[in-house]
Formats: structure tokens, sequence, C-alpha cells
């Protein structure tokens, strides 16, 4: 009798966080599932099974397999770079510096801004003539460039103020990590006549692989879900050089209002996802035990 | 060592310097005339003229407001979902326990962002489109937050809970004299979390809001920017700086707690 109540209890305290939870993660994701095997309603016509037509159509268009590959590129222009570059501002914040204060400020300051207004601030060095890119590289007489758009490089562009904004952000989880590294270990390996690149190499980055593989997760699962900053910069153009798949999926949803090829198309986010978290269970669990 | 420590406070201040320029660039055009934009004369003229012409040009005071009520709505849903969950999962041992954590801990990787299609859907259905409840509600229930939460309360020791039990406190009364108090530090690191997260946020109010009196300043901030009607550039800036202050002027005040909150919420 006591532990039925027990669990009345417990069920109680879970409910109001369990209807908000299942009523805008879990139904959503199944139902977009399900919603991926059917027409969309339009008009007078209404929705009707379509089996795997929406994947038919997915497979032959030459814009998802352009934002997959862009998000694909996307990611391998950003994440590496960050982290390296997290990486090194922690290390270089952690140790004593003349104005550290300020330093560490200026890493960290990106990430409290919003996306928005962090494509803002961008497009005024990005945009062709006025901009300060081409401000200063027409002190030299080069000529106007437009980054952000020509199909080749508008991707580029948007990357490197992804960069900007998330390396402070991931700098904060190495710093936390590093300052938990006891300070006896660097010591004994100094002892021993390392020199402090080899400390770095064999000491310090080992036992930060944990915090990587956390922060490397974080910024795949960002580089799916973070299109904020392309509804200023390109809007997904020139002819979707610059586009990503949550991009696409918003176009198609809300300007083409094709809700059930949405549906298919965030099914294959929610499979990439699905894949990172089975990965992440299995890979960080294996791998990253030395506590 | 010491030429080792000159080249890394070099690079280290280099790298900074990198770092704000963007910022402090949008700084110097947004307190300048639109005449100094590219023209960096030490002595410009600061004005306050750009600033004052965005906050006319566009309702930012509505779009202030809307903020703040979406950012303190979700964080109050936020603290009181995720505190009587995480309590649940930390302290109670109940069938379907590690199946409803495993739930909780699916929300870390698929999250209401990307589930904009079905979740309009049902907002529709709720004939709540355009609302700022529609905009807080998907985000209400955070599995961060209990996650969170749920490690905090798991550290507190048992002896308190017994002793408090002796006294004759309830369950709630427990969880609101002992646990709470307790976990005031993870809180305040999850409070600051959440809030720069929400005021950030973009997508989802984007879809869900289309008036004035429900649009949050981000969303404002990019209708405004986008009007290709030649707002100057230092007006643009001024409106950036504007949307982003309260929380870059919180974050200039409360720098270490920030980053320190930051850290906390980050280590699991």
């Amino acid at each position: 009798m006591q532990r039925t109540r027990q669990w009345i209890h417990a069920w109680l305290l879970l409910l109001p966080a369990f209807v908000f939870l299942l009523a805008f993660t879990h139904v959503p994701a199944i139902t977009t599932l399900w919603n991926s095997f059917w027409t969309t309603a339009r008009g007078r016509r209404p929705s009707r099974w379509a089996g795997l037509d929406n994947y038919d159509t997915l497979i032959a268009d030459p814009v998802f397999w352009k934002v997959l590959v862009n998000n694909i590129w996307f990611a391998i222009g950003t994440i590496p770079t960050s982290i390296v570059i997290a990486l090194v501002m922690a290390v270089w914040v952690n140790q004593k510096l003349a104005g550290r204060g300020f330093v560490r400020m200026a890493y960290f300051t990106p990430t409290v801004l919003p996306m928005i207004a962090v494509a803002n601030i961008w497009m005024f060095f990005y945009t062709p003539g006025f901009g300060l890119i081409d401000q200063i590289t027409g002190l030299f007489g080069m000529a106007q460039s437009n980054i952000l758009g020509q199909s080749d490089t508008a991707l580029v562009g948007v990357m490197i103020v992804t960069i900007w904004k998330e390396a402070g952000f991931f700098m904060i989880f190495y710093l936390a990590a590093l300052q938990t590294i006891p300070p006896s270990l660097i010591e004994a390996a100094r002892i021993e006549g390392a020199g402090p690149w080899t400390i770095f190499r064999r000491v310090t980055f080992p036992l930060l692989m944990p915090t990587t593989l956390f922060v490397s997760v974080n910024a795949v699962v960002n580089s799916f879900r973070m299109v904020d900053h392309i509804f200023i910069l390109t809007g997904g153009g020139p002819d979707n050089a610059s586009s990503l798949l949550l991009f696409y999926i918003y176009e198609v949803a809300f300007r083409f209002w094709d809700t059930a090829y949405a549906a298919t198309l965030t099914v294959v986010l929610l499979a990439i996802l699905a894949a990172l978290a089975i990965g992440q269970f299995f890979f960080f669990d294996r791998k990253v035990h030395y506590k | 060592m010491s030429w080792d420590r000159a080249l890394n406070t070099v690079g280290a201040w280099a790298l900074a310097l990198l770092w704000v320029l963007p910022l402090a660039y949008a700084i110097w055009t947004a307190f300048h005339p639109a005449a100094y934009e590219a023209n960096f004369t030490l002595w410009a003229p600061l004005t306050l003229e750009n600033f004052a012409k965005a906050w006319s040009a566009a309702p930012f005071g509505r779009y202030f407001l809307n903020t703040f009520i979406l950012v303190t709505a979700i964080l109050i849903g936020q603290f009181i979902l995720g505190t009587l969950a995480a309590y649940a999962f930390a302290r109670y041992s109940f069938p379907g326990r590690g199946l409803l954590f495993g739930l909780v801990l699916v929300q870390l990787m698929i999250m209401p962002d990307i589930l904009i299609v079905e979740n309009y859907k049902l907002i529709r259905a709720l004939d709540l489109i355009d609302t700022i409840p529609a905009i807080a509600l998907p985000y209400i229930a955070s599995g961060f937050g209990i996650f969170l939460l749920r490690q905090t309360f798991l550290s507190v020791p048992k002896e308190l809970e017994e002793a408090a039990q002796i006294e004759g406190m309830s369950a709630l009364g427990v969880l609101m004299k002992v646990y709470v108090p307790l976990a005031l530090p993870t809180y305040l690191a999850y409070g600051l979390v959440s809030v720069s997260h929400h005021w950030n946020n973009f997508l989802w109010p984007l879809i869900i809001t289309n008036s004035v009196e429900t649009r949050p300043v981000t969303v404002g901030l990019s209708i405004f920017a986008s009007i290709d009607s030649g707002v100057e550039w230092s007006v643009i800036n001024a409106a950036t700086l504007m949307t982003s202050g309260p929380l870059l002027l919180a974050f200039l005040l409360f720098q270490r707690q920030f980053v320190q909150s930051f850290m906390r919420a980050g280590i699991k």
C-alpha cells in the first residue's frame, strides 16, 4: 500500500512535465514519420495515403541533396576549426596572462549575442563595396568582393560567422575541464623533463578527451539546428548554395506550404540526430572512461 | 620560458582583438553619425541619434515587452515542471523510471526546434497562433533542465531529507525547504542559460507570430533590418545593439557568474 502511494506520488510529480514533453517532442516526432506517408491536403482535396511517394520525390529532389551536402560541408568546415580555436582560447585564458579578464570577455561575448544580431553585425563586413572587408581590400587596390552573393563562397561566409559565434561557447567547456586537471600531474611531467608541447600532447589533451567528445556532439547537433543567421546573411542563396537542411524544411513548410514533404525532410533530420545519439551512447560510454 | 610566455600573451591578445573587432565596429557605427561609418577619426562626434531613429522607426518597446514576458514565462514554467520531475527521478523508485528518464534524455538530442512542422499544426489546433503562449509552450518542459536538476538533487545527502521527515514535513515540504534551497546555484546557472537562449531564439517565434503584439525582439530586429528601403547601417547597428543590449550588459556586470553558469550547465 505504502509502495503504491509512492508510485502515484512520483507519477503525479512527473505528469506536468511529461504532458509538455510528449506533446511537443515525442508525439510530433512520431507524427512527422506518419505524415511523411501522406500527401499534403490542398484546398478541398484532403490528404491521402501516399506510401513512399514522398521519399521518391526526396531522392529525386536535387535541392534536397544540395542542402544535405551543404550541411555536411558546413559541419566539416565549422566544427574542427571552432573546436581547435576553442581549445587554444581555453589554454591561453587558463594561464597567467596580462589582461586575462578582457581576453576572456572578448572570446566569450559573441556567445551572448543573438544569432540574428551577430548576422546583422557581419553583414556590414560582407556588403559589397561598402562593407569593411571591401573598404580594407580597396585600400590595396583589390577588386570589389561579393562573398555572400557568389555560390562558391556564400557558404564559407556563413561558416566564418558561425565559428566566430561558437568558439567562445566551446571554450567554456574546455576551461572548466582544464581547471579540474590536478597541477601535480603537469608538475610531474615537467620534472620528467617534458617540454610544454609534450605536456600538452601527452597529458593535457588526453585528459580533455571527454570534453572534446561532448563538445563535438554538441557542435554536430548545432550544425543541424542553427539556421537563424541564414535568414539574414543569404536567405539560403544564391541558388541554394548556402541553404541548410532545416532552412530548406522551413522553406518547404512555410513558403511552399507542402507540409507532407517538409515532414519527409524532417524524418531525414531526425534519422541523422538519432544516429548521432546512438553513436554517442556507444562511443561515449565505451571509449572515454578513465575517471 | 619567458619567451614562451610573451609569445602566448601576444597570441592571446591578437586573437582577442580579432574577436572583438566585429562588435567594436558595430558599436563604433552605432554611436557616430553615418558619415563616420568607415572613417575612424578618434575625435569623431558621438551621438545617440541612431538609437533614437531606430527606436522610433519600429515598435521596439513593444518587442522588448514581448520578449520579457516570453522569457519570464518560460523560466517560471521550466523551474516548476523541472523541479517536480527532477525530484521524482532523484528520490522515488517507481515502475517505468528508466523508460521515462530515457524519454527525457531523448529531448537533449531531438529538440522542439526542429519539429517546426508538427508543432505548428498542434498550435493551430489549439487556436494559439500568434500568441506569446504559443512561443513558450514547446519549451516549458526542458529535458536539459530536468536532467540538470536531477543531478543536483542526487547530490543532496539523504540524511537531511530523513531529518525533515522526522520533523513531520510532507514530501512537497521537503522538496521546497530542503532540496530547492540547496540547489539555488544550479537554478541560477540554468536560469542564465535559459534566459539567454530564449532571448536569442528566432526560428520558432518567426514561424508562430505575425503581429507587433506578439513578436519578440529577435524577429522584430530581423524585419527591421531586412527592409531594403535604405535604412542606414548606423541605425541598423544601433537597433542590433539595442536588442542585445540588456543581455550584453547583464553579461558584463555578472561576467564571472555567467561563465561559471555556462560551465556548470555544460558539465554533465
